[in-house]
């Protein structure tokens, strides 16, 4: 496949491993790097990279998992959406397995009743609206820079076709804002950022630069092929090494410095920055994006004032301080054993882009 | 979630308010929004997420990073 194989070159991967291994040799500790992108902890345990730097190199998993960072508070508040009267919740597929408080979840409210829909794009959730004129059909907005320039499109071309019961919750994540969150508790020592390759296509690659000049910390963006992954980790070696850090762009490909000025330009007409709650890290300032004043009549938030009890966490789940890097998913004692893929009790363990799931699926010594 | 995979154009149309295009994605044809990559022609290659293409896949890029690799393994 084109633009897949090329970056699978099991020669080539073999030199940069090779590489990374006599750049730390003279190093008593390995090199501390932060994948900040749930699709980077999946690809790293799949193509077996872990164990190939093993001692050299160790990766800690970061707050890129949209679903696990999702608080329960949120969750709790789109389970409650989907339950309004005539209302049709669209939603990506990984939110309806999440437990939100007292243990309930997108799937077991439409078990009774409530018509929650799984679409591929939110393309197939206007069209939903199309089929049912006289239902209000809510897109449930999840993800981070990547996932929310299709939202607003998709809001936009509501307009310009004059569907009037489309809207939007949106619960979206801003990656720059949790980065800072981790890096400023400073209760993870790390070395390198391994940056985000799908967010920074939209966000640039310059959107990082703060890393090196607020932090002195190197960033590295990366795609999700093992050449894409080992070729950040070896110039990240050596940005620590060296003691140099800068933003390296290893995807060039696919991001620009600049971004996609399109899905931004998108992104600025439908969205304002906001606070965002997140899991693991609370509310943090300017970490979210909200519908604008002029999109109200499309903000499910405003449409349906939900009420809640006050949300509780599932109680035992680590999932907070594994989207930070303070623990690793085998440090939690419900993993494994209670909680599975197939029995998820937090999110790390339901999404795709978990460190649980990706543990559990890939991992064979824990 | 935010997986994107690497797919080419075959087709364009031009709606409104943005232009969509035919992918073969996983041996499946598509349809996907080029709301954010307006630009992109027939032939090109598209990074496609959520339905939407999110940024054009250059292939000089490409190679020049493939090039960059081998050249920084070269003397080991
Ligand atoms: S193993 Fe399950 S309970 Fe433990 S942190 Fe992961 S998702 Fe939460």
């Amino acid at each position: 496949m084109k633009f897949i194989d090329e970056f699978r070159d099991p020669a080539l991967a073999r030199r940069l491993v090779g590489q990374i291994r006599q750049m730390t040799a003279s190093r008593a500790a390995p090199v501390r790097l932060m994948e900040f992108c749930g699709g980077h902890t999946h690809a790293a345990y799949r193509f077996g990279l872990r164990e190939l730097l093993d001692g050299a190199v160790e990766l800690i998993s970061g707050p890129g998992c949209p679903v696990c960072v999702t608080a329960a508070a949120d969750l709790d508040r789109a389970i409650a959406l989907a339950e309004w009267p005539d209302v049709i919740l669209a939603t990506f597929g990984d939110m309806v397995r999440v437990p939100g408080s007292r243990v309930q979840t997108l799937q077991a409210a439409r078990a009774r009743g409530a018509d929650v829909r799984v679409v591929y794009s939110p393309l197939d959730a206007l069209t939903l609206a199309r089929q049912h004129p006289a239902r209000p059909v809510v897109m449930l907005g999840v993800g981070f820079e990547t996932t929310a320039p299709g939202i607003a499109a998709a809001l936009v071309q509501a307009e310009t076709e004059r569907i009037t019961n489309f809207s939007a919750l949106s619960l979206h994540k801003l990656t720059p804002p949790a980065m800072r969150a981790i890096l400023g508790a400073g209760d993870v020592p790390l070395d390198g950022i391994i940056g985000p390759g799908h967010v920074s296509a939209v966000i640039g690659s310059d959107a990082w630069g703060f890393l090196p000049r607020e932090y002195g910390i190197a960033c590295a963006v990366a795609g999700f092929e093992p050449l894409d992954l080992l070729g950040a980790i070896a110039g990240l070696v050596r940005a620590t090494v060296e003691g140099v850090p800068v933003v390296d762009n290893l995807y060039m490909r696919g991001v620009r410095s600049e971004g996609n000025p399109t899905a931004l330009a998108l992104l600025n007409r439908v969205f304002e920055v906001g606070t965002a709650k997140w899991r693991g890290l609370g509310a943090l300032p300017d970490s979210g994006l909200r519908l604008r004043a002029e999109w109200a009549h499309r903000n499910a938030a405003r449409l349906f004032p939900v009420t809640r009890e006050p949300a509780r966490e599932p109680p035992g789940c680590r999932c907070g301080d594994i989207v930070r890097g303070r623990s690793a998913p085998m440090d939690c004692p419900l993993f494994r054993r209670v909680c599975t893929p197939e029995n998820p009790i937090g999110p790390c363990m339901v999404s795709n882009e978990g460190a649980c799931a990706a543990v559990f699926q890939y991992a064979v010594d824990f | 979630m935010c997986l994107a995979i690497p797919t080419q154009i075959i087709a364009i149309e031009a709606t409104s308010p943005f232009p969509q295009a035919t992918v073969v994605l996983e041996g499946v044809e598509r349809r996907i929004s080029l709301a954010l990559t307006p630009e992109a022609q027939v032939g090109d290659y598209v990074l496609v997420h959520t339905g939407y293409a999110i940024s054009r896949v250059d292939a000089v890029e490409a190679q020049e990073t493939l090039a960059m690799l081998a050249e920084m393994t070269a003397y080991q």
